[in-house]
């Protein structure tokens, strides 16, 4: 049996195998639960990584190394799977690591790992571990499923599988107002998800009758299509993706959804749900519709823009440090879209960069908020204070996290800010506004400046000062065990990718380069 | 390999890069071992300053004779001697490329430099790497000569404080991320040092953040900078593509946008890019180096303890602004056309900073402050003389100024140790000190003298040469704006050291208070006593400097006596060349009127100060007598208004009604949008909903109720019944719509 054949419908799999043990062992043995559910991600996880490795390893991130492969092993990629599905119309199981899914697959599977980790010990209420991680399972098939898929349909069907087992996480371990918070999660997804589904059959039926991506990118009938057909199209696409980045003024789901959501529930949502709608731009909507794009793009830069301030203004406003958290995620996903607006390799490559930082740092910091709210039953900002007092090892967790959330050089954030910003100045020819692109670039700018803003006043007033009073007598723990192993592995890439960030740019340089270097 | 006499692989300049990289090792070490080792972690930190200073004399000597070396070669070639000599009395033609002049040409020494590949994509590539030349080599040897006399100076001042660890820690790490920036060779890499140090400083201000106040201060100075650093960020990536326009490629290496800018200067449309380019470069200038209006944060930041006030906000981190300027000087050069003369935006933030500065030194109680604002006032004369074309003077005095602000500062640092129960406050906590502390006292004395423009210190060349080369440049403006600054320096110095160590001690009723009370316990003197060694050394190194460094740039001793090395500084810094790799300079004639300017206005603002505050001889109640002078004061008093335009009204309103509308319009309209574009949505459903057949779906809401059940417990059930609603009214809902775009897309 040749195993990379099989490798990544394992890391897609894996977690649902998981899945079935876990339904299949009595709620009452939490241990065995636990267990079979820690084995399937570090399973999947692992298979990732040798994907990963076996990728690395093999200098795939060069074209030229993966043309060899390709064009010796009859056309077919290293981790390629192509087997016919459903016949009818001409959808297939395709799936495919590239430069561009393999670093979110594999951070997915990651996060997955570090979460369970997280909540050994962590369960909100209801408690419930078997519903809990029976959910986190199948949420991880979706996610790694999206970032591998290589048919519309396919993709379709994993990108609509996370919707569930989030409304649920939500609606049932989420805070007070979680009934209206998952609600509005789930009709707002679903909204958009019609308008692409909507485009992805208009592509099917207008660009000769295929689901497969690349075949999709190559069809000759969609180069000849009629522009406004193609606006058309790239719209319903656009706002399917816009409403899960969220971009300004879809964005309004995302506050609601992160605070009520549990912890684990928040930092997956951050970490990799997001990345759904921007992969979606990048591996989908750009490469298929390259003029409509272009077209779209001084619009999509501008909300862009409006997002990072906008995002920017939410968090000031905000008494709230999950709320806070949640609306940097607009800003920050602002800074995202403006790099895939330009059009630019530089720009895309910085956005897939700032995926990655984006989830690994607003992770992190939506890891803080729980272990803040656990300790001390409140995310208020005024009745916390002092945190360096009491819990030091937190505090400075959270100070580092603030640090590279408002996009320090020489960790990660950094790098998928900076390049962003660099990128508008000259955004791709074929787009033709350059000038209001340099305006966006001041823009961001000053966003990053508001960035800064928000963090360190929230860091002043959790962080800094004294304890108040009312914690005197509460008993506070510093960071925990289990903590630390969660928290660490994100820390550690946080440094290592802001130091180097080439060890992402390496990979996803290449097939950038080949979608939008023409 | 040699060239005529130049070692072409000297060791120290081309392991350059070790000299960063020793405090960061040290900054772990003490991360990891700080705690158990105690007090001895200092010595960590110590060790490895010590010897990154070392590392910075080897290439001290080792560029001198490089410089050397290449001018030896040149004049083998019969290059003519004495290129420091003017030709031409009108000053701005001698400052164009020099093509138009190139019988001065003085041989372009070579920088170090050596890299390796960061990262790529896109087509674009960063290295990492360092360039050392003599600008860098001068920073070089400031940045760890400070940092060590400050390293060693903090053992006493800063023991028994209950962060002693971290506070080590914070000065490895800056003294890493300073020397990062120094040896850079290209824009990002210096943008990683610039926006660290910007993190260390935010560190170290707020080392005691128990206290609101310094937690205030330390976030001012982040967002203050931080403000500056939307120029910064929006100029290198503009930079890169000055090198794009000029050699088709784009690249942040220093060396390469410098050439690209020489190479540009005369093409109209790369002239706006590159006025953008200098405009937003000297934002990043402004909200680093204290420039008005970006520097209310800088009197602030002495909230921090007096050792790092001395090192980070007066000697080296506050002229990393300079620092970029004078680097990347051909962009301003050409973007602001300063061969031109007159006014330009440069010349004019920094004279306008000199004058602010130095007004509000005189209404600070606070020894630091005064301190301070005469900061902002220094470094405005450097963009000043940047500005003006005076790149040697500039960075000359960079290098003094870094000497003789440290003495003061550290100085400050003693009397309020020693002598005012860790109090800076000079009206009811000082006075009478020089009896107390001797030495102290000398050391001080020495360093407002070479603050002063004391004729023969180290400050007193450094400023005469800016203004002189501002006169020569066609700045006449900017240059008698000089000549007040420093009469003004003058008068409020004089005021400082009256108000500290004249008159009768006024502190022995105070019990302790002031900022760095923190880091002790009161021990218990009451009588004021001279320091201990540890922080006397520095002050003896220091004062030292502050009167022999001057000398290496001296034209009117070099005039007088003669020797060469009075013009040695120019010689092993300036870069040299014909004007294609950088600009050329040509330096002013000595003349006896600018010395002689300097003083005399200097001792007229000593004279008024010394009849006003020493013998009380006019006008003591003048601010009583005349509204204007009282509003005037008041004005000053609250710093131009310009923390209050800042914290209450700008800050105030984005933090506050900006921000609150924001939200405000979030929730209620475009949320409410949504909500009604839901019920409406629901509506509609509920009416195809009673219509359908329920059977048809009888099994949907099943099976979703019975998920829940098991997720949820029995306890907690989610209103399934609602979601079941929604799920298929969203459903029906977009059929619909789907079907009108679907009609769309096929009509078309």
């Amino acid at each position: 049996m040749n195993f990379n054949a099989w490798a990544l419908t394992l890391v897609v799999f894996i977690p649902l195998v998981g899945l079935g043990f876990v339904l299949l062992v009595p709620k009452e043995d939490e241990k065995s639960i636990k267990g079979v559910t820690l084995l399937a991600t570090i399973a999947s996880f692992g298979v990732s990584l040798y994907v990963l490795v076996h990728w690395v390893g093999n200098k795939f991130y060069e074209t030229d190394k993966l043309t060899a492969f390709v064009s010796e092993h009859g056309g077919k990629h290293p981790f390629e799977v192509n087997k016919p599905w459903i016949d009818v119309i001409n959808s297939n199981f395709h799936i495919d690591a590239d430069g561009l899914g393999l670093p979110l697959m594999v951070l997915s599977t990651f996060i997955t790992l570090l979460c369970v980790v997280y909540s050994w010990n962590h369960f909100p209420e209801p408690h419930n571990p078997k519903a809990f991680l029976a959910l986190v399972l199948l949420l991880e098939v979706g996610m790694n499923g999206t970032f591998v898929a290589q048919d519309l349909i396919l993709f379709f069907i994993f990108f609509e599988i996370v919707l569930l087992p989030m409304y649920f996480m939500i609606g049932v371990w989420g805070g007070p107002n979680r009934e209206y918070a998952s609600i509005k999660f789930f009709l707002f997804t679903l909204f958009g998800s019609a308008f692409m589904l909507l485009g992805f059959l208009a592509l099917y039926f207008k660009g000769g009758r295929t689901f497969d991506i690349a075949e999709l990118m190559a069809s000759p009938e969609i180069a000849e299509m009629a522009r406004s057909t193609q606006l058309l199209i790239f719209g319903g696409l656009a706002l399917g993706f816009a409403i899960k980045v969220p971009m300004f003024p879809f964005h309004t789901w995302l506050p609601d959804a992160h605070t009520e959501a549990p912890t684990v529930g928040s930092v997956l949502l951050a970490a990799i749900l997001l990345k759904l709608g921007t992969y979606g731009f990048v591996k989908i909507a750009l490469p298929i519709l390259p003029e409509a794009a272009d077209t779209y793009a001084p619009w999509i830069g501008g909300l862009a823009v409006i997002g990072i301030i906008y995002g920017a203004l939410g968090c000031l406003a905000q008494t709230d440090l999950k709320r806070l958290i949640a609306f940097s995620s607009v800003a920050h996903m602002g800074f995202v879209m403006l790099g895939i607006a330009s059009g630019t390799t530089f720009g895309i490559n910085a956005a897939v960069f700032g995926m990655v930082a984006h989830g690994l740092i607003t992770g992190m910091l939506f890891f803080i908020a729980g272990s803040v709210q656990h300790t001390f039953h409140t995310r208020e900002l005024s009745r916390l204070g002092g945190l360096l007092t009491q819990a030091p090892k937190m505090g400075w967790i959270l100070g580092f996290c603030a640090m590279a959330s408002l996009g320090l050089p020489g960790l990660a954030g950094f790098w998928g800010e900076f390049p962003a910003i660099l990128s508008a100045f000259n955004p791709a020819e074929s787009i033709d506004k350059t000038e209001l692109f340099r305006g966006y670039m001041v823009i961001a700018a000053v966003g990053t400046v508001l960035a800064a803003g928000y963090l360190l006043w929230m860091l002043q007033k959790v962080v800094f000062g004294t304890p108040k009073d009312e914690w005197a007598d509460t008993e506070i723990h510093d960071v925990s065990k289990a903590e630390w192993i969660a928290w660490l592995p994100i820390l550690g890439l946080i440094v290592v990718l802001g130091v180097y960030p080439n060890f992402l740019f390496k990979l996803t340089d290449s097939p950038v380069t080949q979608l939008f270097g023409g | 390999m040699t060239l005529g006499s130049v070692d072409l692989h000297p060791w120290f300049l081309e392991n350059a890069w070790l000299i960063p990289l020793i405090p960061a090792v040290s900054f772990v070490a003490i991360l990891a071992f700080g705690k158990r080792l105690g007090a001895k972690a200092a010595w960590i930190g110590i060790g490895s300053v010590g010897a990154v200073w070392l590392l910075a004399l080897g290439n001290v000597f080792q560029w001198i004779q490089r410089v050397n070396g290449f001018r030896a070669t040149e004049s083998e070639h019969g290059a003519p001697e004495g290129h420091l000599e003017a030709v031409s009395a009108f000053g701005r033609s001698v400052m164009r490329p020099f093509s138009e002049a190139s019988h001065h040409e003085v041989a372009f020494v070579e920088p170090i430099t050596r890299s390796m590949s960061w990262w790529s994509n896109g087509g674009m590539s960063l290295d990492v790497g360092i360039r050392i030349d003599g600008l860098a080599v001068m920073m070089l040897f400031v940045v760890t000569t400070i940092s060590l006399l400050v390293h060693y100076y903090s053992t006493e001042y800063m023991k028994d404080d209950r962060r002693f660890t971290h506070y080590y820690a914070a000065l490895s790490l800056f003294t890493a991320s300073m020397l990062v920036l120094v040896v850079a060779d290209n824009t990002v890499q210096l943008l990683v040092g610039w926006e660290l140090v910007g993190l260390c400083s935010f560190l170290l201000i707020g080392h005691w953040w128990e206290d609101k106040p310094n937690s205030s201060a330390a976030l001012k100075a982040f967002l203050t900078t931080r403000t500056g650093d939307i120029g910064l960020l929006c100029g290198v990536a503009m930079t890169y593509f000055v090198v794009e326009r000029a050699t088709g490629t784009g690249s942040f290496n220093i060396g390469a946008v410098n050439e690209a800018a020489m190479s540009l200067g005369h093409e109209g449309l790369a002239k706006s890019l590159l006025f953008w380019c200098a405009a937003g470069l000297l934002l990043g200038i402004i909200g680093k180096s204290g420039q008005f209006p970006l520097h209310t944060w800088l009197p602030d930041a002495m909230a921090g303890p007096t050792p790092v006030s001395a090192l980070i906000h007066a000697a080296t981190m506050v002229v990393a602004g300079v620092y970029l300027g004078a680097r990347m000087f051909p962009v301003f050069f050409q973007g602001f056309d300063i061969a031109g003369g007159g006014v330009n935006l440069m010349a004019a933030v920094g004279g306008i900073t000199v004058i602010i500065g130095a007004g509000l030194a005189f209404v600070q109680r606070d020894i630091k402050k005064v301190l301070a604002y005469s900061t902002i006032s220094q470094l405005g004369y450097m963009v000043m003389a940047l500005g003006v074309g005076a790149w040697s003077a500039a960075i000359f005095h960079l290098f003094t100024h870094a000497f003789f602000k440290a003495n003061l500062f550290l100085g400050a640092g003693s009397v309020s140790h020693s002598g005012a129960h860790h109090s800076f406050d000079m009206v009811d906590d000082m006075g009478g000190l020089r009896k107390y502390m001797p030495k102290t006292f000398a050391t001080f004395m020495i360093g407002t003298a070479a603050l002063s423009g004391f004729p023969l210190l180290a400050g007193f060349f450094s400023k005469d040469e800016i203004l002189a080369t501002a006169g020569h440049n066609g700045f006449e403006f900017f240059m008698y704006l000089g000549f007040i600054g420093g009469g003004m320096t003058a008068a409020y110095m004089t005021r400082c050291v009256w108000l500290t160590f004249f008159g009768e001690y006024r502190g022995r009723k105070h019990a302790a208070h002031g900022h760095d009370e923190h880091s002790h316990d009161d021990n218990g003197h009451t009588e004021p006593h001279e320091s201990t060694f540890p922080i006397l050394m520095p002050l003896y190194v220091l004062s030292f400097m502050s009167v022999f460094a001057g000398i290496l740039f001296a034209p009117m001793l070099k005039d007088t006596i003669g020797s060469s090395i009075f013009s040695k500084f120019p010689e092993w810094v300036e870069p040299g060349g014909d004007g294609s790799l950088f600009v050329s300079f040509i330096h002013p004639e000595f003349s006896w009127k600018d010395p002689l300017l300097a003083t005399l206005f200097a001792a007229v603002g000593f004279g008024l100060s010394y009849l006003f505050f020493w013998k009380k001889a006019f006008m003591q109640d003048a601010t009583q007598k005349n509204k204007a002078l009282r509003q005037g004061k008041t004005f000053l008093e609250n710093k131009y208004y310009l923390d209050h335009l800042y914290t209450d009204i700008i800050v105030g309103s984005v933090k506050g009604p900006i921000a609150r509308g924001a939200y405000w319009v979030n929730q209620n309209i475009i949320d409410a949008v949504l909500r009604l574009t839901g019920g409406g949505v629901r509506k509609v459903g509920q009416f195809t909903y009673d219509v359908l057949d329920q059977k048809a779906v009888d099994g949907v809401p099943n099976g979703l109720a019975a998920i829940t059940g098991a997720a949820g417990g029995s306890t907690r059930n989610v209103q399934t019944g609602r979601l079941q609603e929604y799920a298929l009214l969203i459903l029906s809902g977009t059929v619909v719509l789907g079907g009108m775009v679907a009609a769309l897309v096929w009509a078309s």
